[in-house]
C-alpha cells in the first residue's frame, strides 16, 4: 500500500505541485525567484561549501539525466566490471563532495550570525531533504553496488511509465534483493527525490529552474526599447492598443 | 550611423564642497530600506583616499571592467566562461566589510536608562544583526588633508606616482585634496549589463539609462563584480541587485535627479548627447592612448544637418534633438573640452564627465605678506600646480598628462579673462598669451564662466520630454487606462523563500 502511495501517487502530486507552483511563482511572484545568495554577508566559508556541494550535485544530476535519457549507453558502459567500478566510484566521489559541501553550508548557516538574519525555516527543510537524498544515495552505493546498472534497467523504465501516466509501481515494489538495507535506501532515495521536486516552488530550489543557460548564446549587451521609436512618430501607425510587442535590440 | 540619445552628466569638481547633500537626497528617496542601508548609489569621496567600497579603483582586487582582447574587449572578472564557472561562489565579489557595516544607535536608551551616576549612552547596533557593534568604517570615512596611513596614503592612483611625488602630496605646504562625487555612469558599454547571466540588466534605448529588472535578477551577483565603479549593489535582504536608476521617474516628468536637484554647490549638469551606437565596440576596444579621444568622438554634433537627419531617421524626437542642441554636457565635453571621463581605462565608456579641480587656486604670497592672485608665477606653469598632474591623469585620462594640462590651461584662461573683465589688472600681453595657449577666445571664456557660475536651473538641467504619452498611445487605449499608469512594484518586494 505504502509503495503505491509513494511510487504511484506521490510522483503525480509532486510533479503537479512543482509545475503549477513554479509557473505561478515565476509569473506572478517573479520578484521572489532568486538564488538568495548570501555571499555578500559571508564569503569565505561559502567558497568550500558551495563549490563542493554544487559541482558534486551538478555531476550527479547529469549522471541521472544520462541514465534516464540513454539507459542503453549506461548498460553498455557497465558491461565490463572495471568500467562499472569507475562509474560507481566517481558517482560516489561526487556524492561525498556534495555531502561535505552540504555539511559546510549547514555549519556556516548555523554558526554565522549574519547568515541567520537571512535564514528561514525553508532553508533548514532544504538542508534536511538534501541530507536524506545524498545519504540514501550513498547508502545505495555502499549496500548495493549496482546502482548505475539498476537505474538504467529498472528506474528508467519506471520513470517512463510515470511520464506515460501508467505508473508501473511493481517495478519498484517487487524489487528484490538479499540486502534489506539496500532496498530501504533505494526506496527512500526515490521517495525523497519526488519530495524535493514537490517542494521546489516553496523553497530556494526554484533557482535551478532558472539556471542562466541562455547567457551562453546571448549577446553581451542588451538594449531594450519601451516602444519603437520609428513607428511611434509615424501617424499612419496610430492605432490605439495595436501592438504590445516590445522590440529587443 | 545608428544614432541614439543618451542622458549624460557633468560634475564640476572645483565647485563640490563635499557636503553630501546629494548622497542624503538619494538615500532618502531610494535606499532607506532593509537590505539597502549600506548602499550609497550616490557617494562622495575625498581624493586622495580609498573611496567606497575600499579601494574600488583597484581592479587587481575587484576584477571589474573590460580589458582589451585583440580587437575586441572581454570582461575582466566575469563573462560567459568566467561568470558561469564562478556562479556558485564568485571569488571577485566585494562583501559587506569592503563597504562598511551599517549601524544605528539605541537612542531610546538615552530616555529609558534608570537614574544613575553615569551618563546614559546610545550604543551602536548593527543594522544587519541588531547586535551591539564596534564601528569600524563608514561610507565617507576619508580624511581631508591629514594624510592618515589608512585613507589618503592608500589611494590606488598612487601606483602611478613616484615615492617622492607621493610624499610631496602630504607636505603641509603642498597638501591638496578634492571631493569626488560618484553615481552610476550609465555607460555606453556597460560591464554590468554584459556580465548579467540572466539578462536582468539592460540599457534603455530611449535615454540610455541602465536598469536592473528586479523580477529577472536571480542574485547571480556578477554585475557587482563587473562594474568597475562598484555602482551595482547587492541587496542582502531581497536577494536582488540594485543600482542607481538616474531617478528615471523624475526624468520622465522633466525633473532633475534628486542628487542633482539638491546639489548645494550646483556642480551638476545634465543633458542629452547624441552618439553613434555602431561605434561602441570599436571605441571600447581601441588603444589605451586613444581611449579618451575616441570616446569623446563618439558623441556627435547635434547641430550638424547630417546628424539631425540621421537622428530623425532613427526616430529620435525633435524635442530630444533640440534638448541635445542646448545640452550643457555637450558644451562642457565637446565644445569647450574641459570635462573628462573618470577612469576611461575601464572601457565602459562612462557618460558622467568631470571638470577636473584646478586646486588650489594658483596664487603666491608676495613679500609684504599679501595674497597675490596675479603674479609672474600665476601662469608659471600649469605643470607646476600643487596637485600632481600625474595624479589627475591617473583619474581622468588613463595617464595622459597632456590632456589634463590642456583642460587646466582653458580653465585657467577663463579665470584670467574674468580677472581682466572685473579687476582689470591684467596686461593685454598676459591675457593674449594665456588665451592663445589655451586656444579659446574671450567670448568662450565668458560662456564657460556663465555656465559654471551663474547658470539657472533650466540651463543646468536640459531634460528632453520622455514622450511617455506617445508610448502609452501605442500600447493601450488611453481612455481605458486613464488614471492607471504609474511606476512602482506590481508585486510587493518581499524576500523569496
Ligand atoms: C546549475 C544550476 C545551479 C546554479 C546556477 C546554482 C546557483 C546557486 C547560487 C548562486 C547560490 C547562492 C550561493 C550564495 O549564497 O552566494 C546557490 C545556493 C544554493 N543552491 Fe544552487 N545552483 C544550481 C543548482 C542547484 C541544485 C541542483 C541544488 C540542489 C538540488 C542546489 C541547491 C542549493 C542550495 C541548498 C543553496 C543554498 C546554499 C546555502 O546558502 O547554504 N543548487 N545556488
Ligand atoms: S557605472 Fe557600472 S553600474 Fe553603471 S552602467 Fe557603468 S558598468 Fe553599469
Ligand atoms: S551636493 Fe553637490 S556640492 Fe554637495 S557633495 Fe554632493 S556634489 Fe558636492
Amino acid at each position: 500500500m505504502l509503495d503505491y502511495l509513494l511510487f504511484g501517487a506521490l510522483p503525480y502530486v509532486a510533479l503537479a505541485v512543482m509545475l503549477i507552483g513554479s509557473i505561478y511563482r515565476y509569473t506572478k511572484k517573479g520578484f521572489q525567484v532568486s538564488s538568495l545568495s548570501s555571499q555578500f554577508l559571508e564569503g569565505r566559508q561559502l567558497f568550500f561549501g558551495s563549490q563542493f556541494f554544487h559541482w558534486g550535485m551538478l555531476m550527479l544530476f547529469l549522471g541521472h539525466l544520462i541514465g534516464f535519457l540513454i539507459p542503453s549507453a549506461v548498460l553498455a558502459w557497465n558491461g565490463s566490471p572495471v568500467r562499472l567500478l569507475v562509474l560507481e566510484f566517481s558517482a560516489f566521489g561526487f556524492a561525498i563532495s556534495s555531502l561535505i559541501g552540504l555539511a559546510l553550508l549547514i555549519k556556516r548557516r548555523a554558526t554565522t550570525k549574519r547568515i541567520q538574519m537571512v535564514s528561514n525555516n525553508m532553508d533548514y527543510v532544504v538542508y534536511f531533504v538534501l541530507l536524506v537524498q545524498i545519504i540514501s544515495g550513498l547508502g545505495i552505493a555502499y549496500f548495493g553496488r549496482w546502482g548505475s546498472n539498476w537505474f538504467a534497467s529498472v528506474m528508467s523504465p519506471y520513470l517512463y511509465s510515470v511520464f506515460a501516466f501508467n505508473p508501473n509501481v511493481d517495478l519498484i515494489a517487487q524489487l528484490s534483493t538479499s540486502n534489506a538495507m539496500a532496498l530501504l535506501m533505494v526506496k527512500t532515495h526515490i521517495a525523497s527525490a519526488f519530495l524535493i521536486i514537490g517542494i521546489i516552488p516553496f523553497t530556494r530550489f526554484v533557482h535551478f529552474l532558472v539556471a542562466p543557460i541562455d547567457y551562453i548564446w546571448r549577446k553581451y549587451q542588451l538594449v531594450i526599447w519601451n516602444w519603437d521609436n520609428k513607428e511611434i512618430r509615424n501617424s499612419r501607425n496610430y492605432f490605439p492598443g495595436k501592438s504590445r510587442d516590445f522590440k529587443n535590440n | 550611423m545608428n544614432i541614439r540619445s543618451q542622458i549624460s552628466m557633468v560634475f564640476h569638481l572645483d565647485k563640490c564642497i563635499g557636503c553630501h547633500t546629494c548622497s542624503v537626497a538619494c538615500k532618502n528617496i531610494w535606499t532607506d530600506r532593509k537590505g539597502a542601508e549600506y548602499m550609497w548609489w550616490n557617494n562622495v569621496e575625498t581624493k586622495p583616499g580609498t573611496g567606497y567600497p575600499t579601494k574600488w579603483e583597484d581592479q587587481e582586487i575587484y576584477q571589474g571592467g573590460w580589458v582589451k582582447n585583440g580587437d575586441t574587449v572581454s570582461l575582466k572578472g566575469a563573462g560567459k566562461l568566467k561568470g558561469l564557472k564562478n556562479i556558485f561562489h564568485n571569488p571577485n565579489m566585494p562583501v559587506l566589510d569592503d563597504y562598511y557595516e551599517p549601524w544605528a544607535y539605541r537612542y531610546q536608551d538615552l530616555f529609558d536608562a534608570p537614574e544613575g551616576n553615569d551618563q546614559p549612552i546610545g550604543r551602536a547596533v548593527s543594522l544587519i544583526t541588531g547586535e551591539p557593534m564596534e564601528i569600524q568604517a563608514g561610507p565617507n570615512w576619508d580624511d581631508d588633508l591629514s594624510g592618515t596611513p589608512d585613507y589618503a596614503r592608500q589611494d590606488v592612483n598612487f601606483k602611478h606616482l613616484s615615492q617622492a611625488e607621493q610624499e610631496a602630496m602630504f607636505q603641509l605646504e603642498k597638501m591638496t585634496f578634492h571631493y569626488l562625487p560618484r553615481i552610476c555612469n550609465h555607460c555606453l558599454n556597460p560591464a554590468c549589463v554584459g556580465s548579467c547571466p540572466s539578462g536582468a540588466l539592460y540599457k534603455r534605448g530611449e535615454d540610455g539609462v541602465v536598469l536592473i529588472n528586479q523580477e529577472r535578477c536571480r542574485a547571480w551577483r556578477m554585475c557587482v563584480t563587473a562594474c568597475p565603479y562598484k555602482k551595482s549593489y547587492y541587496n542582502w535582504n531581497t536577494g536582488k541587485s540594485e543600482k542607481c536608476v538616474l531617478c528615471y521617474p523624475r526624468l520622465e516628468s522633466a525633473q532633475a535627479p534628486a542628487c542633482m536637484h539638491s546639489c548645494v554647490g550646483r556642480i551638476r549638469y545634465l543633458g542629452v548627447m547624441l552618439y553613434d551606437a555602431d561605434q561602441i565596440q570599436q571605441v571600447a576596444s581601441c588603444d589605451e592612448t586613444q581611449l579618451v579621444d575616441r570616446h569623446l568622438d563618439i558623441y556627435l554634433d547635434p547641430n550638424d544637418p547630417a546628424v539631425i537627419k540621421a537622428a530623425k531617421a532613427n526616430g529620435i524626437a525633435d524635442s530630444t534633438i533640440k534638448a541635445a542642441q542646448n545640452s550643457p554636457v555637450y558644451k562642457f565635453v565637446k565644445e569647450w573640452k574641459i570635462a573628462l571621463p573618470l577612469h576611461p581605462e575601464f572601457r565602459t565608456l562612462p557618460n558622467l564627465f568631470y571638470v577636473p579641480p584646478l586646486l588650489p587656486a594658483m596664487a603666491s604670497v608676495s613679500a609684504d605678506g599679501t595674497y597675490d592672485t596675479v603674479s609672474e608665477h600665476l601662469l608659471a606653469g600649469v605643470e607646476k600646480l600643487r596637485v600632481p598632474i600625474r595624479y589627475l591623469s591617473s583619474l581622468f585620462t588613463a595617464g595622459n598628462d597632456q590632456k589634463v594640462i590642456d583642460v587646466f590651461k582653458r580653465l585657467h584662461a577663463v579665470r584670467v579673462s574674468r580677472r581682466d573683465t572685473t579687476v582689470k589688472d591684467v596686461t593685454e600681453k598676459q591675457l593674449n598669451t594665456v588665451m592663445n595657449e589655451a586656444g579659446i577666445d574671450v567670448h568662450t571664456a565668458n560662456a564657460i564662466f556663465r555656465l559654471t557660475s551663474l547658470a539657472t536651473f533650466e540651463e543646468r538641467f536640459v531634460i528632453p520630454a520622455a514622450h511617455r504619452e506617445e508610448a502609452i498611445e501605442m500600447l493601450e487605449n488611453t481612455g481605458d487606462f486613464k488614471g492607471s499608469t504609474g511606476f512602482g512594484f506590481k508585486e510587493k518586494p518581499a524576500r523569496g523563500m
